[in-house]
């Protein structure tokens, strides 16, 4: 019924666009161009205080902060990552899942729907951007990046679980300004609370950032770039109409039908990638060279070696988001006896997304051919300002991506931009959540109030939609860093609470007393 | 040793002949305990918005106590009022799978279930769950039509 009513009113947008089109266009590039200056002008001091640069040079501070993070985590627990890859898969599996719980959220519902969150316009126009700036460089620090994230997915996922709400009538909610306000409080160290409400806000920032501008810019980009150039807050309203039936009237048929279109979306993505790289076997080895080439050359992109390095890391952070704590939202919906059971699930998520979808975009880019390289030196020629490599048609972010998988399957960027526009709604709802309950745990749980924030989130759908990519990746990446600046800080002191419970849980595992169920 | 006897329910009409049938066959055993099972169709697997999961546990319970209050317990006092021994249970997961693990369990000597509700395209792709349970069942298989 809903749907029905839904395909309708697409319908008629759909038969309306062409003529706005052309009557409105003159009219309707002002508002564009006036959101976008106004967007700018508001934002800019925030995008330069959290990409301010080391002093003395060009290296921003947030990028290092973030590695350092993953690299300690890395190394206090032990690899984590690796000792415990496998034990992961069996959980996710449902081999130590007592089938007495059956009905609960299980470990692979937990993981499927933090992934809707965030694979999606990161793993497609995010690499874009970090291989078009980094060159293919950046891919290799993306993946060193994913594989050291994983630890700060599993220490933040672990702490989310252990520390959420459970109400009365049996829902939950958790996330970082939980563990903070309540770990802190029993570690006896003051600020918990503080810091609580600074995620909180950061939180909020980058649900509208994100997790619903850059979707809805890039989800407008795709669109136009099919029917022809139209004014982007024609796009924002249809999205914003179906953003808000579903997160404020509650048609769920939608979100369901998304969340379950969106994972076959990405195997057929990675399947493309695949078959992609496997006509092109012959160049994969190049491919390789030129990515482990450029990670330490350059290979004469903007800014060198250190280009393609920080491009690297802050697209796979973006993309993968560990450390930022938004993952611990999602994750603390399981009702599990052991968090950490939770923790270990999570850290497949940088894997799949970044070491995994990430690199299958990076490889296609490169053996497409889409980078120019220029013939006397071997090396990447830039485009005429100068700042990122110069491409066939001058393509970047998700046009990009979309022109190297189209260069060898022709319709795939059809394919491919639905899959945008799917995803780009997937992650919406996702952040809508996320940001929601970082709301209430400002204001406070009530009808009232969230719906407040539905309706600011639906207002900035239109909003994204209407900027240019510029401001609002500036905007996007710098309200989520911001999110990992707070948490990352909480996370060093409770770490140590991680590592019990992982020595706990590992001692249990070696002497049998935890055990598969047999199924 | 008392005999158990599991009846799957689904909420549809060939239940109560599948109730009224287990009945009879009780009285014939003499000594006999029924197992009134309802199952929550369930996957894992199935994917879900993360506002889906914060409200899972309650859904979960909501769903259990609707299933007693409409299904289950009705059944369990009838068979009662009749003079039997019965008990209730409601379970999530696959159909097929989940009757046949209480069985296993309850080390129930038979199974017995209506004719299939399911019609259509589902049956045809996947086949019914009572076809899936007769296949694949540790013990003999009632299906009352």
């Amino acid at each position: 019924m809903h749907m029905r009513f839904l395909y309708r009113v697409l319908l008629g947008c759909a038969a309306f666009l062409p003529m706005v089109n052309t009557a409105m266009a003159q009219e309707a590039m002002t508002i564009d161009q006036k959101v976008n200056e106004t967007f700018a002008t508001f934002t800019g001091p925030f995008v330069s205080l959290i990409f301010a640069p080391l002093p003395g040079t060009s290296f921003p501070w947030i990028v290092l902060w973030l590695v350092v993070a993953a690299t300690i985590f890395t190394l206090y627990f032990g690899f984590v990552q690796v000792r415990y890859f496998t034990h992961a898969i069996s959980l996710v599996k449902g081999d130590y899942s007592d089938p007495h719980d059956a009905g609960e959220v299980s470990h692979f519902q937990a993981l499927a729907t933090a992934l809707s969150g965030t694979v999606g316009l990161g793993n497609i126009a995010g690499v874009a951007v970090a291989v078009g700036i980094g060159g293919p460089g950046a891919t290799f620090w993306m993946i060193l990046a994913g594989l050291m994230g994983m630890a700060s997915k599993f220490t933040e996922c672990t702490l989310g679980v252990k520390y959420r709400n459970e109400y009365a009538d049996g829902t939950v909610s958790g996330g970082p300004m939980y563990y903070m306000s309540k770990g802190f409080k029993e570690l006896g160290l003051p600020g918990g609370k503080f810091l609580a409400v600074l995620f909180s806000i950061f939180c909020i920032l980058g649900a509208l950032g994100g997790g619903n501008m850059f979707q809805a810019n890039q989800a407008h980009a795709q669109i136009s770039g099919i029917v022809g150039d139209y004014p982007g807050w024609i796009t924002g309203l249809v999205f914003a109409f179906v953003v808000y039936i579903v997160i404020v009237g509650g048609v769920k048929s939608i979100a369901r039908v998304t969340e379950k279109v969106v994972p076959f979306m990405g195997i057929l993505y990675v399947g493309a990638a695949l078959v992609i790289l496997l006509v092109n076997y012959d160049q994969i080895g190049w491919a390789f060279g030129q990515i482990f080439a450029g990670a330490f050359t350059g290979l004469g992109v903007a800014g060198g070696f250190v280009g393609a390095l920080i491009q690297g890391f802050k697209r796979a952070a973006f993309s993968n988001e560990a450390g930022v704590g938004s993952a611990a939202i999602a994750h603390s919906a399981v009702r599990t006896k052991e968090p950490i059971t939770e923790g270990f699930v999570s850290l497949l998520e940088p894997f799949i997304d970044t070491v995994v979808i990430c690199t299958m975009t990076a490889l296609v880019i490169t053996i497409s051919g889409q980078l120019i390289v220029d013939p006397a030196t071997n090396l990447y020629s830039l485009n005429e300002a100068g700042n990122a490599i110069a491409t066939i048609d001058g393509n970047s972010g998700v046009a990009l991506t979309s022109a190297a998988f189209g260069s060898s399957i022709s319709w795939f960027p059809y394919v491919l931009a639905i899959a945008v526009i799917l995803f780009a709604f997937s992650t919406m709802i996702s952040w809508s959540y996320y940001g929601l309950k970082a709301w209430t745990y400002l204001f406070g749980e009530g009808k009232k109030t969230e719906v407040v924030f539905k309706l600011i989130f639906c207002v900035f759908v239109v909003i994204g939609a209407a900027a240019n990519l510029g401001p609002v990746i500036d905007f996007s990446d710098a309200a989520i860093f911001a999110m990992a600046v707070v948490n990352i800080t909480a996370l060093y002191f409770m770490m140590s609470i991680v590592r019990k419970e992982l020595a706990s849980y590992s001692a249990r595992l070696k002497s049998g007393e935890i055990v598969k169920f047999k199924h | 040793m008392t005999t158990k006897l599991v009846i799957g329910l689904d909420g549809h009409g060939s239940g109560d002949r599948a109730v009224e049938y287990a009945s009879g066959l009780a009285k014939l055993i003499g000594d006999c305990e029924l197992l009134i099972v309802y199952v929550v169709e369930w996957s894992p697997y199935s994917f879900q918005t993360p506002e889906e999961n914060a409200e899972r546990h309650k859904r979960r319970e909501e769903e259990i106590t609707k299933a007693h209050e409409r299904v289950v317990d009705p059944a369990v006092e009838k068979l009662v009022q009749d003079g039997h021994k019965a008990r209730g249970i409601v379970r999530h997961g696959d159909v097929a799978n989940t009757l046949n693990d209480v069985c296993v369990e309850e080390n129930a000597q038979q199974i017995v279930v209506g004719r299939s509700s399911e019609g259509g395209f589902t049956k045809r792709l996947f086949g019914s769950s009572t076809v899936n349970l007769v296949l694949h069942a540790s013990v003999p298989v009632t299906v009352i039509g």
